[in-house]
């Protein structure tokens, strides 16, 4: 596979000249991306703007990325019907949808940048829906104070990632579709005792030839873990790649106890079991019931969220029109709590014949709001389910749909502990604490994506030319690792089959409700799974092979799964997206620790540490806020 | 409610290959990407196939099953009988890669060719006003997931390889379309429309209308309209007027 050395590269336009030593194909960049959903394609543009040579590495096609999924909103305070609303109301909402737990900088910086970054996207060619005034409309969505999502329909995760990514054409990055990383590499003789980074390591899914980048500076855009879940809304992607590689390099993950079980995700017929249910449904007016018809969520609201939740049926109808005499309903209560209650009503026997819940819209908007709202919502349930929820209630349960535990990163520049290796967007962790409120993660990845980028093109340039040199005996050491299922014999292990085996351990221990005993089986378990993994075998060659490709991505699966388990044990309270059975209350003293978590072995198959580490504490004038 | 279902899939590479005949134990309520997934997970573990979001919205599983351009996510197998079999292949108008993945790289490369939005600037208060009903023209067709199975059936590069190189396919139409309906951009591609994209090759049999997974109307709302502004900036003295004079809502021609 050697090149001539003019040779390009057919997509890129790059160099494809081999050095002698590796003979793999070369490419030198500033930036390297790993991702192309929206953080990692807004990083991308950001680090573009500061003039650094970027490329975009992902592994399924362009536009296809996990953000296509997102379909409420954007969060962002632009008040644009509530002139009230501001960067300091969507602050707080976001700290206490996070139960206090989140990274407080990141909050406000987030707070205070979304509404910029819509209008951004609306530059490039988003095409928002307006108010009646053509300004871009706000939405209501649970845990917000204000209507505040910017909104395409229900399909604004398509709008933005198609904007994103036409602007990334119009700007000529290159971008390395169907081609995964592996490996990140660092260069032990520069920076601090732990090296920093110089490069990163993969293969193209086409081929399954090796490619190596030559770059001081990687992002890491990877998104979640929830295929390590039975039932998630998450797709193949989501193996948790960016969480391991930041371990495997020397960096820490914080908050990965806490999962996001997304209230309402579909639970009939079983090919369709976890795919998302938007909560514009309710923020539209639709309402949960169980089966004998109550609206049981009036059942289940704390004490926390008492003071702003209505708790009667008809301050909760009124509040849909009139925002300033009525409280929310609370059915827009945060994800948490909703998924919780949901949880208890199927255990009580008052379930749907599917195990779910109701969520009826048909009764409470007519038909045309319906379809105009919720276009994809009709659709799918129309075309998957058989059912039309323009005249019957939609059967929904709970879904493995979010981390919020990611890298720990600096809140103003995403850079983690290892020079040189940002984080953004799903896979960064802090921003949204214990619990992640509706819409606040399309926000999230354009305002970090683009700090991310900034940051990393600077941080390229004050290297002024001392580029950190990638080791050839690191890239001989990952072709290695990434071809050795081909070299397995004896004992052979399918991938798909320890896949399955650690998706049912994690939703049977590691799930909503979680206890002791349960947590210290899921450890063992996934122990076992581990010394299985090293026999992981695959059958054909390395040429667009899906079991292959498994293979390499199960090993991450596995260390952020042991990740979740051994933080999930430790937090003996119950906050956010982590409940404790034997544990049910928030503990105050846990409320000032992060979990951290790092790999010393820097492999999959060493054990994952923890430590505790102090919350960062808010300053007094934003303390103010919560008063 | 069980039952083994009879598969042909088309397995191979570049150089050739043979449809392969499986059964697979699928569950009422799938789809054909499931069983596609079971094949995989317990026989075939080297089977090549995109997916993503299994519901739709990605447009990445598109395959032909038995002869029909679909989304695998999207079709359920209730709709064939149990004791039909169910063959599935690759699209047809792309170079296969492997089994069911094929080279979709012409449309990234035609993609590239499109210029970009260029927006008025924003008015004084930093925001942007437009009218809902302005922007849903364009919304209608933002809808698109790229799963270019309308590239696939349109039989004017179905056929004929030869006129990809002059024609970007409907897909790309409407995105022409999209942009130059934009109440504010300030772009005028009718030309490229014209000579780059080769709209005028597109005769209007709307098989990619029919095909649209996301039920959009290619050739009523994207490409008919389109043709008639490009007509328009060709022969109509006043707008070829207007166009020297640079008017025309102040668009630039690129």
């Amino acid at each position: 596979m050697a090149h001539a050395a003019d040779e390009r590269h057919p997509m890129t336009g790059n160099r494809m000249d081999s050095r002698d030593d590796t003979g793999f194909e070369r490419h030198e960049y500033d930036v390297v991306v790993i991702g192309a959903g929206g953080s990692g394609l807004r990083a991308a543009i950001a680090a573009h703007d500061a003039g650094a040579r970027v490329a975009v590495v992902c592994k399924s096609l362009l536009g296809k990325a996990h953000t296509v999924m997102a379909e409420g909103g954007i969060a962002a305070s632009m008040g644009n019907l509530y002139p009230d609303d501001n960067w300091k109301v969507h602050f707080r909402d976001t700290m206490r949808g996070g139960k206090m737990l989140n990274n407080w900088r990141m909050a406000q910086l987030h707070a205070q940048e979304a509404p910029e970054r819509v209008l951004e996207l609306e530059e490039w060619g988003a095409l928002f829906d307006r108010t009646p005034d053509g300004l871009i409309s706000q939405r209501d969505f649970g845990g917000h104070r204000y209507a505040r999502l910017a909104h395409v329909g229900d399909r604004t995760g398509l709008e933005m990632i198609r904007t994103l990514q036409q602007h990334t054409v119009a700007l000529g990055i290159d971008v390395f579709m169907e081609c995964t990383v592996t490996d990140i590499f660092k260069d032990p003789s520069t920076g601090s005792a732990t090296g920093r980074v110089s490069g990163a390591f993969a293969y193209w899914r086409e081929t399954g030839r090796f490619v190596v980048f030559d770059a001081p500076a990687v992002v890491l855009a990877t998104g979640g873990i929830g295929k390590s879940y039975q039932v998630t809304s998450n797709s193949w992607e989501y193996t948790g790649d960016g969480h391991a590689l930041a371990m495997k390099t020397g960096a820490s993950l914080i908050n990965m106890e806490f999962v996001q079980f997304h209230p309402t995700g579909m639970v009939w017929p079983p090919s369709v079991k976890g795919i998302l249910v938007t909560e514009s449904v309710r923020g539209d007016g639709g309402a949960l019931k169980n089966s004998e018809g109550n609206r049981f969520m009036f059942d289940y609201i704390p004490e926390y969220f008492k003071a702003e939740t209505a708790d009667s049926i008809e301050e909760a109808e009124g509040w849909y029109t009139d925002k300033t005499n009525n409280r929310r309903p609370p059915e827009l209560l945060p994800r948490d709590e909703v998924a919780r209650a949901i949880n208890s009503e199927i255990k009580a026997g008052r379930g749907s014949p599917h195990g779910g819940v109701f969520l009826d819209i048909a009764s409470r908007r007519d038909a045309d709001f319906i379809k105009r709202r919720l276009p994809s919502m009709y659709h799918q349930f129309k075309e998957l389910a058989d059912v039309d929820i323009t005249k019957e209630p939609m059967e929904v349960g709970p879904t493995c749909h979010y981390v919020m535990g990611g890298v720990e990163v600096d809140a103003d520049t995403e850079q983690s502990i290892v020079p040189g290796l940002y984080a953004v967007g799903e896979v960064a962790g802090g921003m949204h604490g214990s619990n992640r409120l509706g819409g606040n993660s399309l926000s999230d990845l354009l305002v970090f994506g683009r700090r991310a980028g900034h940051n990393a093109a600077y941080y390229v340039h004050r290297l002024k030319g001392e580029r950190p040199n990638v080791q050839e005996s690191d890239v001989r050491r990952a072709a290695d690792t990434a071809l050795a299922p081909f070299e397995i014999e004896d004992g052979a292990e399918n991938p798909y089959t320890i896949q399955k085996d650690l998706q049912d351990v994690m939703q049977r221990l590691v799930g909503i409700i979680r206890k002791r005993e349960e947590l210290e089986e899921a450890l063992v378990e996934i122990d076992r799974l581990k010394e299985r993994a090293k026999k992981l075998a695959v059958e054909g060659n390395r040429q667009y092979n899906p079991g292959w490709h498994l293979a390499i991505d199960l090993t991450n699966q596995l260390i952020v799964s042991e990740c979740i388990a051994k933080a999930a044990l430790e937090r003996e309270e119950s906050r956010g997206g982590h409940t404790r059975d034997d544990f049910p209350a928030a503990d105050d003293s846990w409320g000032e620790v992060n979990l951290v978590l790092t790999l010393a072995g820097g492999d999959f198959s060493a054990p994952v540490d923890l430590k505790r580490q102090p919350l960062p504490v808010m300053p007094d004038d934003l303390k103010e806020l919560f008063l | 409610m069980s039952y083994d279902l009879s598969m042909r899939v088309w397995r191979g590479d570049s150089s050739g290959g043979a449809l392969g005949d499986y059964t697979v134990e699928v569950e009422e309520g799938e789809v054909v990407l499931d069983a596609i997934h079971r094949l995989q997970a317990t026989q075939a573990g080297d089977l090549a196939v995109r997916w993503n979001c299994k519901a739709g919205k990605c447009g990445s599983c598109s395959a032909e099953v038995n002869g029909r351009p679909r989304l695998m996510c999207m079709t359920r197998l209730s709709d064939f009988d149990q004791a039909e079999t169910i063959t599935v292949t690759p699209v047809r108008s792309f170079p296969v890669i492997r089994d069911l993945v094929t080279d979709v790289s012409f449309n990234y490369e035609k993609a590239k060719q499109v210029p970009a939005a260029k927006l008025t600037p924003r008015d004084p208060d930093g925001k942007r006003r437009m009218m809902q009903v302005d922007v849903e023209r364009g919304q209608e067709f933002r809808k698109c997931i790229e799963c270019f199975l309308c590239q696939n059936v349109c039989h004017v590069i179905r056929d004929h390889e030869d006129n990809k190189q002059a024609f970007a396919g409907p897909r790309f139409f409407l995105r022409y379309a999209e942009l130059d309906m934009h109440p504010l951009d300030t772009n005028d591609r009718r030309k490229l429309a014209q000579d780059a994209a080769g709209i005028g090759m597109c005769n209007i049999t709307k098989c990619c209308t029919e095909v649209c997974p996301e039920n959009i109307h290619i050739t009523d709302n994207a490409i008919i309209p389109m043709k008639e502004r490009v007509v328009d900036r060709k022969y109509d003295p006043v707008t070829w007027l207007g166009s020297k004079i640079r008017r025309r809502d102040q668009r630039d021609e690129v």
